[in-house]
């Protein structure tokens, strides 16, 4: 098999955590601690978790928008976790991201054609009479009517918005786009738009896409893979079909039975986890989940659990579970 | 427990403890009038929870606040219509007599718990002073109290937390303790605005869980304010839809989600993404937006996105009629049942 588009090995961000007053360092907040992950081309990997779970950071640090404090990222074939400005600049083309508040992530001050004509300013890309071109033919692909490029973002709503937010990491013609929550600030109806159209682009153009997400029923629709994330570590990896039916990590299992269904009366005997996340700061010994866990036992405590292959694809991070 | 057995009078035959008649906000932004909420009527009975489902800018949360009277100047002298609980009517009240009956009688609880807790103030002290206001408690007698409800909310180490700051406690833990603020009192109403939209999910399924359990021990009656239709399946009686200001589907909550009448409840339905084995290759979509508050038609304001829409829509707005039991549609051509 040819090398995955993106291989992520051992990636750690540690920040510092620092007293409030003498900006003593007083311990080490590990947001992402020790992840590894593959996107292939043209598919979804996605990354669920609770807040604090480290799926942001994660994100952040594979685009190199946080620096790592270890491990490897390998893009294309490349290295890329220790390199500089410059040498990062040619990557950065080739991956964008999609933030999740379109009203926040675009600049107020310029109109929609400047903000989608900045990519080819800042990279070069053609002449400034054609790039006219170019911005109408980014907002057609989105949907959007060419006369939107004289407009300001907050004319638009947020489904539009969030459209304007996808044609500029579009712009480029990237490999992988990297979608923190695209549809989380948005009503119901206006999501399945935006699902849709990331889902037809993808078909279109071959584009990787890995999807940041809390939402597990709207990562049921977009994900080919998908990395299960608590507390700085990958829990679970696995096959859309197999995490969603066949979850064999107790943290996994959960979180799914906390999903609530819109089926009146369906609810499902449910299995109500204890407690809240525990704080990156201070994380359990052992495995990170142990203290929430119905299933721990005193090895769980001691030992984090390194994560085992039980089916293709399929890998779990847990002292419990079996082959 | 399926949601038929939570309660017995479904249909809604019972005398409303609530009840909610042509409310309207109509805000004037000349040349324009906006018309944020535009007459809604409902009933809310005793102990049942009645979902109030929309999305942004359908009013669902300006209701909320007309009925609590916490609409601020110059917006508060606008509200028109009538909330009569147990028969006074809100919205002729001074706001002497209305501050007496909010933390009693209604409460609210919101939807983002750090911006609606006092910062500087304990927690226990936040959750004693309706207990020494309304219901005269000594300061002690309402310090032991705020700890039993605490103790209800179910936060380990209720001692601890009572003297903590807010900004201490987690997210799910301050909910809680905005609950129990809401709930000191035992109101016969609990207003709930997105109580678990900002919280994580195992933390959501907590929370609506002790929302229930909360209710069936205090008999409140329960108006959930939300935009997810799952969270209003697994709690709700029954179900108000609103749509651009108005009341567009209300049912009790099995036959909402069986056999939705209104075009845009059947859309919302079809459009919710949900686990399934073979995932749709597109998910459902509304086409198009909701009309903002100064651009609503004269006619069904949801007509434009409609696929049933028939010549009848544009000249006027459909009234909500009874098209069966408790079920009623503001639609001039329903879907079939």
């Amino acid at each position: 098999m040819a090398e995955a588009l993106l291989k992520v090995a051992g990636l750690e961000v540690h920040f510092p955590l620092r007293s409030p007053f003498l900006q003593r360092r007083i311990g080490t907040v590990r947001a992402v601690d020790g992840v590894d992950l593959e996107v292939a081309r043209g598919e979804t990997l996605a990354i669920v978790g609770e807040s604090g779970c480290g799926k942001t950071t994660t994100g952040k640090a594979i685009l190199r928008l946080i620096d790592p404090t270890g491990g490897s990222i390998r893009f294309g074939g490349q290295e890329i976790a220790q390199h500089g400005t410059a040498a990062l600049a040619p990557f950065r083309r080739r991956m964008q991201i999609v933030f999740q508040d379109p009203y926040a992530s675009l600049n107020p001050r310029m109109t929609v054609g400047s903000i989608l004509a900045a990519p080819f300013e800042i990279h070069r890309i053609g002449q400034a009479r054609d790039r006219a071109e170019r911005v109408a033919g980014l907002l057609r692909t989105v949907g959007l009517p060419p006369e939107a490029a004289r407009r300001y973002p907050h004319e638009f709503s947020g489904g539009q918005r969030q459209r304007i937010g996808i044609a500029r990491a579009l712009a480029l013609e990237p490999e992988l786009i990297i979608g923190d929550e695209p549809v989380s600030a948005l009503d119901v109806s206006i999501q399945a738009q935006i699902i849709n159209l990331m889902k037809r682009l993808q078909a279109e153009r071959g584009l990787a896409y890995i999807m940041i997400s809390h939402n597990l029923a709207v990562v049921s629709h977009v994900a080919d893979r998908v990395a299960v994330m608590y507390l700085g570590r990958v829990v679970e990896t696995a096959p859309r079909e197999q995490l969603f039916f066949n979850a064999q990590h107790p943290y996994t299992q959960a979180l799914l039975s906390a999903v609530p269904e819109p089926v009146p009366g369906r609810r499902r005997s449910r299995q109500v986890l204890q407690g809240d996340v525990p704080s990156p700061a201070r994380p359990p010994k052992g495995c990170h989940f142990h203290p929430r866990c119905p299933i721990a036992q005193a090895r769980c405590a001691e030992e984090a659990p390194a994560s085992r292959i039980i089916a293709p694809g399929h890998a779990v991070a847990c002292h419990m579970v079996t082959p | 427990m399926s949601a038929a057995a939570r309660v017995p009078d479904e249909a809604g035959t019972g005398a409303p403890l609530l009840s909610v008649r042509d409310l309207a906000l109509h805000i004037p932004v000349p040349p324009h009038v906006l018309r944020a909420v535009d007459g809604i009527s409902f009933d809310l009975r005793r102990g049942e929870t009645l979902g109030l489902v929309g999305e942004s800018g359908s009013g669902k949360t300006l209701t909320a606040l007309m009925l609590m009277r916490l609409l601020e100047p110059p917006l508060d002298a606008l509200p028109r219509g009538q909330v009569v609980l147990d028969g006074i009517d809100l919205m002729t009240l001074d706001e002497a007599r209305m501050s007496a009956l909010r933390g009693r009688t209604v409460s609210m609880v919101f939807q983002e718990p750090m911006t609606s807790l006092n910062p500087i103030m304990t927690v226990g002290r936040q959750i004693a002073e309706p207990l020494v206001r309304h219901l005269g408690l000594s300061p002690r007698q309402a310090a032991a109290r705020a700890e039993a409800m605490l103790r209800l909310v179910h936060i380990p180490d209720p001692q601890r937390v009572a003297g903590a700051y807010p900004h201490l406690l987690s997210g799910g833990m301050r909910q809680r303790a905005m609950i129990a603020i809401a709930l000191a009192c035992r109101p016969a109403v609990l207003v709930a605005d997105e109580p678990t939209t900002a919280l994580d999910v195992t933390v959501q399924a907590q929370i609506l869980e002790l929302l229930g359990e909360l209710q069936r021990e205090m008999g409140s009656a329960i108006l959930l304010i939300t935009h997810d239709l799952a969270v209003i399946a697994e709690t709700a009686h029954r179900v108000a839809v609103m749509y651009a200001g108005r009341i567009v589907e209300e049912a009790p909550v099995a036959s909402l989600f069986a056999a939705p009448r209104h075009p845009y409840t059947r859309g919302l339905l079809a459009s919710i993404p949900r686990i399934e084995r073979v995932p749709a290759a597109t998910l459902p979509e509304i086409p198009g937006m909701v009309p903002g508050p100064g651009d609503r038609p004269a006619g069904c304001a949801f007509m434009a996105r409609c696929m049933r829409a028939i010549s009848g829509c544009a000249a006027e707005a459909p009234p909500l009629a009874e098209l069966g039991p408790g079920h009623r549609v503001a639609c001039w051509n329903p879907a079939d049942g």
